[in-house]
């Protein structure tokens, strides 16, 4: 197991190298003065001022200087302060929001964060739990159920689903709102009286005490967990119920009922544990998708995740702040999928002790 | 002297080996085609899959019939009924400039005037025109899509499996890289970079959606070509001398990339939703253009009266749903005929 996480590991420079080349060729389809808002706000609108700017900040200097640059920052000639350098942490100025990215993605991650932990486990559970049952009443009720499903729920995009919930949730019942909170709430949590502990809506409100605060901030992402759980159970139904089929042909599965196990315990004992594999990785992967924030579901129920801001921004060309939310994105997910592989060799025994 | 035909008795032959007719229509296709297009048409769910893509086929065929180009040289720009932001209902009748009336509306309806059939969208433009031209925008942009990827990811895959050695490392753990954000995530990155590079229009969205979507059939071919590498014909037609180019071009590839050609076409379904899924973020093409997504957007601004404007979604999204699942079903199908653990079953 040892060989396999130092080589994983030897795998992440090379990722975040390969994907900051990425986004870094993604900005040289800007002009050389649009590249500007990556080391300061005041972009001059007089053209005379333009050559000094772009000279100032290197921007049509070699590719590699300017990667370099765009890597650790400049410094400002007069103040001496360092300007730009996404390995600070400053991923340049976001046009449209009139806010430094990292600071629309400090206001916006939480809330992606928040809307992951309690996604996990109606995203996974019920999904892998049909998968089960599909595989073990093969060619049954349930296995046909679930066939139609996997196919139906794939054929559904997610923004469809997500209108039609609105429709019959928010337009027709007026259960379950867009948005974050409303509006008497949202008042509460700016007044001075509510810590932000977490900056985790759900948690801080618990911390608070006030529990009516949660319960809305909890109703108005019930229809983002509805939406990102259904497309995703098509996908763990078809994962599970064919890593389970391919398990139970398996010889020690015969060896098992031949000895007169219970079929309780040759399912859930002997086969279920080595089927869940595949279905490892697919949790793993699915759980950091939605960590990336989940650009369509966050923009149909209008919540104020980071997928939503680089839907927004994108749809109004802002390419500086797209591609800093795009690198941030790709650092999350590189440690995000460093983690799971990691845990997979855990799981794994072929790996672990391999 | 006469010919004789043999008559020996083949009755014994018989026996050993069990004969069946092959069918003209078999001998013409070749046994591996015949078993697909006999999975086609098998199961209940493979039938109403070939109906439905034939059905969206003739459709698409069909659209300057159908719903009349108001401007025949810009067939898929959305014809407008006025300006008003208000949504029209189901068979409002068009005030300005209707496009020409199709021949068989007054032989269905008996009508002599144009309507909205689906109603209309904010901006009044007409539901039921998008959605009949929106089928070819996703027949071109699926089919486009796809056999791009579909031939980037074999000549990368399998130069990559044919070389071997550094090149596989270099070409994989590109891969490995374009593969760390989510798709859609990338293919909206890049499609938002290329916008105002090439202008709003089909491309921008199709591009993005080629330049992140190749690499899963790089993986595929890969691994297939490793397989078929090592069979024994390939071994044989090395040991009596055949050209390297010559084994992987006949004897390699043909054997490797059969099952993916055939799969690779039906994920135009999914092309399609990542497609739709673009134009409704508003990515892409100009406001108007004839796509499904893009219909789809317009309801977003009334989401709190969808109840009365219902139909903005219900059109558009169920023909993008069947579409879509057209493709399924019969990729369903198609999967159970290729999949070799299965072969001689069915």
């Amino acid at each position: 197991m040892t060989t396999y996480i130092i080589r994983r590991l030897l795998l992440v420079p090379l990722l975040l190298f390969g994907v900051s080349v990425l986004i870094f060729g993604m900005l040289q389809f800007l002009q050389p003065i649009e590249r500007a808002a990556l080391y300061t706000r005041d972009v001059p609108k007089n053209d005379n001022m333009i050559p000094g700017i772009i000279k100032r900040y290197c921007l049509d200097c070699p590719m590699y200087v300017q990667y370099w640059n765009w890597l650790v920052g400049t410094k400002n000639p007069i103040s001496g302060a360092r300007e730009g350098g996404i390995l600070f942490g400053d991923f340049g100025w976001s046009k449209t929001t009139s806010q430094p990215v990292i600071k629309l993605i400090e206001r916006r991650f939480p809330n992606t964060l928040d809307l992951t932990i309690w996604a996990v486990i109606p995203v996974i559970i019920p999904g892998i739990w049909l998968g089960v049952q599909a595989a073990v009443h093969h060619n049954g009720v349930i296995d046909q159920v679930a066939r139609i499903f996997s196919i139906v729920g794939t054929s559904v995009p997610i923004f469809v689903f997500g209108l039609l919930a609105l429709l019959f949730f928010y337009a027709n019942l007026q259960w379950f709102p867009p948005g974050r909170l409303s509006d008497t709430y949202s008042q509460v949590i700016s007044s001075s009286q509510f810590n932000h502990y977490t900056s985790l809506l759900t948690i801080d409100a618990l911390l608070n005490g006030r529990f009516d605060v949660f319960l809305d901030a909890l109703r108005h992402m019930i229809l983002p967990i509805l939406t990102l759980s259904y497309i995703s159970w098509a996908t763990f139904v078809r994962v599970t119920r064919g890593s389970m089929l391919e398990t139970l042909r398996q010889e020690y599965v015969v060896t098992a009922r031949a000895k007169g196990l219970p079929e309780r315990n040759v399912i859930y004992q002997h086969a279920r544990p080595n089927a869940m594999l595949p279905v490892v990785t697919l949790a793993g992967v699915q759980v950091v998708g939605l960590l990336a924030g989940v650009i369509i579901t966050e923009t149909v129920f209008d919540y104020p995740g980071i997928g939503s801001a680089a839907a927004q921004a994108s749809a109004q060309l802002d390419v500086i702040t797209v591609l800093g939310l795009a690198m941030f994105n790709g650092l999350i997910l590189i440690v995000a999928n460093l983690v799971v592989d990691v845990l997979y060799a855990v799981v794994d025994p072929r790996v672990r002790l391999a | 002297m006469t010919i004789q035909t043999p008559t020996a008795d083949n009755e014994l032959l018989g026996k050993a080996v069990a004969t069946r007719k092959i069918s003209r229509l078999e001998r013409f296709l070749g046994p591996d085609n015949y078993r697909i297009l006999l999975g086609l048409l098998k199961t209940p769910a493979s039938i109403t899959g070939t109906i439905l893509i034939t059905f969206f086929v003739l459709l698409a065929l069909a659209a300057p019939i159908l719903a009349p180009p108001l401007n025949p040289n810009d067939p898929y720009k959305i014809p407008r009924d006025g300006f008003r932001a208000q949504p029209q209902p189901m068979g409002t009748e068009w005030r300005s400039r209707p496009p020409e009336l199709p021949f068989w509306w007054k032989a269905v309806t008996g009508k002599d005037e144009w309507v909205h059939i689906f109603g209309t969208a904010q901006g009044q433009y007409d539901i039921y025109y998008g959605v009949i031209w929106g089928a070819r925008t996703a027949f071109k942009t699926g089919l486009i899509v796809v056999f791009t990827t579909l031939l980037l990811g074999i000549v990368v895959g399998s130069t990559s499996a044919f070389y071997g050695g550094w090149v596989d490392n270099v070409l994989m753990r590109i891969v490995d890289i374009l593969y760390v954000l989510p798709s859609l995530m990338a293919t909206l990155i890049l499609a938002a970079v290329l916008t105002p590079v090439i202008g709003r229009s089909l491309l921008p969205a199709m591009i993005a959606l080629i330049a992140f979507g190749w690499m899963s059939y790089a993986r595929i071919i890969r691994g297939d070509i490793l397989s078929v590498r090592e069979r024994d014909y390939v071994m044989a037609a090395r040991v009596i001398g055949v050209k390297d180019s010559r084994i992987l071009f006949r004897h390699i590839l043909p054997n490797a990339i059969f099952p993916t050609l055939v799969l690779a076409s039906l994920d135009i379904g999914t092309v399609t939703i990542s497609f739709a899924a673009l134009s409704f973020l508003g990515i892409g093409t100009e406001v108007g253009y004839a796509d499904w997504g893009q219909i789809l957007a317009f309801a977003r601004n009334w989401i709190t009266s969808l109840d009365t404007y219902w139909y903005i979604i219900a059109w558009p999204a169920i023909t993008l749903v069947l579409f879509v699942m057209s493709w399924n079903l019969v990729g369903d199908a198609l999967r159970d005929v290729l999949d070799p653990r299965l072969r001689g079953k069915i």
